[in-house]
């Protein structure tokens, strides 16, 4: 096909993606007048933040007047290990209050405390309870929030369209390319600014709690126009995830479930959480079951907070080793139990999403028994590098906001921490976006014919089912790139993926190009596969654990490496890595920092 | 081995196809169509997103029942059944599952929006009760999965979907019009525009409610009897009007 035949648009600002931070991006564009077109591969409402259960972290101090910002600052870098860009901590922490009385003036209905305000939750790695809530479905309020806010917003929407090529010319962005599910069909959109809120990779793995979206587009198309991406290494295995019957393995169980008390225990009836308490969190969590449980009663002055609310990595990383060492339960997984710590009407009013999860995948009565889980791939810390203040990549005109973007969670992302970087960061990406509105440079004609022949490539000859390819990475994935690494593991890994490439260049797809989830699979394994590779390399250069990243043969951290950065981008047409040292963080931040609360 | 029927086609027509699935402890009907499509049928189109019924993208029709595929257990149904897949009746297919459900977008576009009243504090905020925000926070729970339109007849059999909104948006609109800051009037839009009328209290949409919403007795009647008082009794609606009352 002649690109001159092609559809196209012409927009002020293309956000691609529909999630939180990709709505309210278009949100903020729109109200400063740019003609914004909104893109998404689902439905518009199905992105991962429909998913989010627990809430959204801001220090509003509504339920415990001592948080401010400040707090939620240090428990950010605490939680990230040190390694996160300071200055979007800082923001994320000074701006989410705002983002989230705002989301209240736009018709959301959070959960109340008995005066009337905002109720707030207490959530793993957060000092005070601080996760506006409702009930465990706060991403459904949120993304349909956002959503009604949109359409009447005069937002384009252009759903079940996927972006397959970004376009930079002469250093700055024209445009993108993508196609609609539907028919088939390419469709141009002329830009010179976007947004990409694309989120997360984690369909890399074998047992995930993401979607089929999740195959790190965003990451993939910043990557191939020349943006860096930094900390990839850093992917965050929630603790919880189902474990049983198989076909639910991964499913998230909110954290949630700890934060109302419920406690893990190992096959023996051990709560082990109390065995594995890091340094660096030595007396801000209880060391007796009496405390926590007075803690969970609402005694929250006199009590500190049960172990089973440190932070992901920590607990993620406990599972696994009582489940390595024997301890864990007939399906693999570890204990998780809240019928013994709430009453049955609580835990209905409380987790109803978990309860009806359970009853329906699991046949198993939350209110009665325990639940069997263990850890599942869940979010990505890693992502496009961007500036703190305006999300801009190092590429002119192109914004990274949400889960693709990087920087702000560091090693670790705290639970809660994403629904309020989505609001705080996407409003930036949007109104600095908008900001750079004018003529996009042309886009040459072959480039597009180019990027529309390779995307119709599977077409062209019989080959290998691109699904089979897609569960060959995953697995390869699972085993070496998972929760723990080694350097034999990361490198067959690699080697592995090379051949992968190999595979995936040669799969064929058959059918029509209308609705074609074959086609759709082998578009998506170009992005997997640089994700995938970015992981790896990025595992394999950092020498040291660290939060989410955990190497058995470095098997501590090493301060020296704290803040640097592993910074990923495409060179000669091979992936280059290089180490950079992030800024330091001024003393004032830093006293907050190291401050006991 | 489980015989599964599923149906093949686009808008231009088609009809069922036979494949078997060994099925596996706790599978439900959406695995069955990914191993369908991973084995079988690499061009079989479905949508999915969560696997956990949150999202409302996976709906379909099984043995004729309007579900969501996720959070449908093939242990439901007897080891010899044979299990039939169609899209939705209610939309028009595009291709195999999945049906063009854009109309339900278009519909949402125009109901009029929130509109809060001034905020109680001078910071911008407002004081809310947790038993007032308990009623719309039940239509909140809406994933928008559409089965209430596929299997309400006045949009199933009589298709009039230029005159009325349906249950889906029903519960939309009630979202707003029992939010305790809202102060729009949404009662012509229900009354001409969304069609309210059409709608004879069958109570087929609650039963098929993934969410269990009870859509008829605590959206639809209540929304009637607003639209009702504001077209039989005007003085009470001005009433309503001057001191805000009664919404
Ligand atoms: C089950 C679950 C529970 C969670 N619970 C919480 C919680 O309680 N609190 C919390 O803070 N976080 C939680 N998280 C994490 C959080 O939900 C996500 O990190 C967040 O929603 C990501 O939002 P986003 O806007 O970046 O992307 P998403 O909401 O994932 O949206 C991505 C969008 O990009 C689109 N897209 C992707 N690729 C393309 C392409 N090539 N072309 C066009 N469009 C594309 C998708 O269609 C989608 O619209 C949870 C996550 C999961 C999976
Ligand atoms: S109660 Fe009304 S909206 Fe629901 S199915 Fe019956 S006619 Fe349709
Ligand atoms: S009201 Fe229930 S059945 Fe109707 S769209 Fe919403 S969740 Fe689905
Ligand atoms: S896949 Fe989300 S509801 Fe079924």
């Amino acid at each position: 096909m002649a690109a001159s035949d092609l559809k196209s648009h012409t927009y002020d600002v293309v956000v691609i993606g529909a999630g939180g931070a990709g709505l309210r991006a278009a949100i903020e564009a729109s109200a400063l007048k740019a003609k914004v077109a909104l893109v998404c591969k689902s439905l518009l409402g199905k992105a991962h933040t429909v998913m989010a259960e627990g809430g959204a972290a801001a220090a509003l101090g509504n339920v415990m007047g001592e948080d401010n910002w400040r707090v939620h600052f240090r428990d950010t870098m605490r939680g990230g290990k040190m390694h996160n860009n300071w200055r979007m901590a800082q923001i994320h922490a000074q701006e989410a209050p705002d983002r989230i009385n705002e989301l209240e003036a736009w018709g959301a209905l959070f959960d109340r405390t008995p005066d009337g305000r905002i109720n707030q939750r207490p959530f793993g790695g957060h000092t005070y309870s601080r996760l506006a809530h409702v009930g465990d479905r706060t991403g459904l309020e949120m993304i349909r929030v956002l959503q009604d806010k949109g359409v009447h917003s005069g937002i384009d929407v252009h759903m079940e369209c996927t972006i397959v090529k970004l376009f930079v010319v002469g250093g700055k962005v024209a445009g993108a390319l993508g196609y609609f599910r539907e028919t088939g069909r390419f469709v141009l959109f002329k830009t010179s600014a976007i947004v990409l809120a694309t989120g997360g990779i984690g369909k890399a793995w074998q047992i995930t709690s993401n979607s089929w979206e999740y195959t790190g587009d965003g990451h993939a198309l910043a990557y191939e126009a020349g943006a860096e991406l930094i900390d990839m290494e850093f992917v965050q295995f929630h603790p919880t995830g189902m474990v049983w019957p198989p076909s639910v393995r991964g499913i998230l169980v909110t954290e949630g479930v700890r934060g109302e008390g419920g406690v893990l225990k190992n096959s023996t009836g051990e709560r082990f959480m109390f065995r594995y308490m890091p340094d660096m969190f030595k007396g801000d969590y209880a060391d007796t079951e009496a405390e926590s449980d007075a803690w969970v009663k609402g005694d929250r002055t006199k009590n500190r907070r049960p172990p089973e609310l440190l932070t992901r990595d920590v607990v993620a990383k406990a599972i696994t080793k009582e489940i390595a060492e024997g301890r864990g339960t007939e399906h693999g997984g570890v204990v998780l139990d809240i019928a013994s710590k709430q009453s049955p009407d609580y835990i209905k009013k409380k987790l109803p999403s978990m309860y009806h999860q359970f009853k329906e995948l699991a046949h198993v009565d939350i209110t009665k028994d325990p639940m069997e889980i263990g850890p599942t791939t869940h979010y990505v810390m890693g992502g496009v590098k961007v500036d703190a203040e305006t999300q801009e990549s190092t590429v002119p005109g192109l914004y990274a906001a949400g889960e693709v973007g990087g920087g702000m969670h560091g090693a670790n992302r705290l639970g809660g921490n994403s629904l309020s970087d989505l609001l705080v960061f996407g409003r930036r990406a949007g109104q600095y976006a908008a900001g750079k509105r004018g003529a996009a440079p042309a886009i040459p004609d072959a480039e597009v014919e180019q990027a529309m022949r390779e995307a119709l490539e599977p077409f062209e000859h019989a080959g290998e089912n691109p699904f089979a390819v897609q569960s060959a990475l995953q697995a390869i994935m699972q085993r070496d790139a998972g929760i723990i690494r080694d350097k034999a593991g990361l490198e067959n890994a690699l080697a592995e993926l090379e051949k992968l490439k190999g595979r995936a260049r040669k799969v064929g797809v058959t059918g029509s190009r209308e609705y074609n989830p074959g086609w759709h699979t082998a578009i998506d394994l170009q992005s997997l596969l640089i994700v995938s590779e970015a992981t790896a390399r990025a595992a394999l250069e950092r020498t040291e654990s660290r939060g989410g990243h955990t190497r058995s043969d470095h098997p501590d951290p090493d301060e020296k490496q704290a803040r640097e950065q592993i910074v990923i981008k495409k060179e000669g047409g091979r992936m280059a890595v290089r180490r950079e040292v992030q800024p330091p963080i001024p003393a004032d931040l830093m006293a907050l920092i190291k401050e006991s609360v | 081995m489980t015989l599964f029927r599923v149906f093949r086609g686009t808008r231009d027509g088609g009809g069922l196809h036979d494949y078997q699935v060994a099925a596996t402890e706790g599978m439900v009907v959406l695995d069955a169509v990914h191993t369908i499509q991973a084995e079988q049928a690499p061009d079989l189109a479905v949508r999915w997103n969560c696997k956990a019924g949150k999202c409302g993208s996976c709906s379909a029709e099984i043995n004729g029942k309007p579900k969501l595929m996720c959070m449908t257990r093939m242990s439901d149904y007897a080891p010899d059944e044979t299990i039939t897949v169609t899209p939705m009746k209610a939309f028009p297919v595009i291709k195999d599952l999945v049906t063009d459900v854009s109309w339900n977008y278009e519909v949402n576009k125009r109901i009029p929006s929130f509109q809060p009243r001034a905020p109680d504090f001078p910071d911008g905020t407002w004081r809310m009760y947790q038993f007032e925000v308990e009623r719309p926070q039940e239509f909140r729970k809406c994933i928008e999965c559409f089965l209430c339109q596929d299997v309400c007849h006045v949009l199933r059999t009589h298709d009039k979907h230029e005159q009325f909104m349906g249950p889906a948006m029903l519960v939309r609109a009630a979202v707003y019009e029992m939010h305790p800051l809202d102060e729009a009037d949404r009662r012509d839009y229900l009354r001409h525009e969304g069609g309210i009328g059409f709608c004879n209290i069958t109570k087929c949409c609650t039963e098929v409610c993934p969410e269990s919403i009870t859509i008829t007795d605590n959206a639809i009647i209540p929304l009637k009897e607003r639209v009702v008082d504001a077209n039989y009794d005007p003085l009470a609606a001005l009433w309503r009007k001057v001191t805000g009352k009664g919404k």
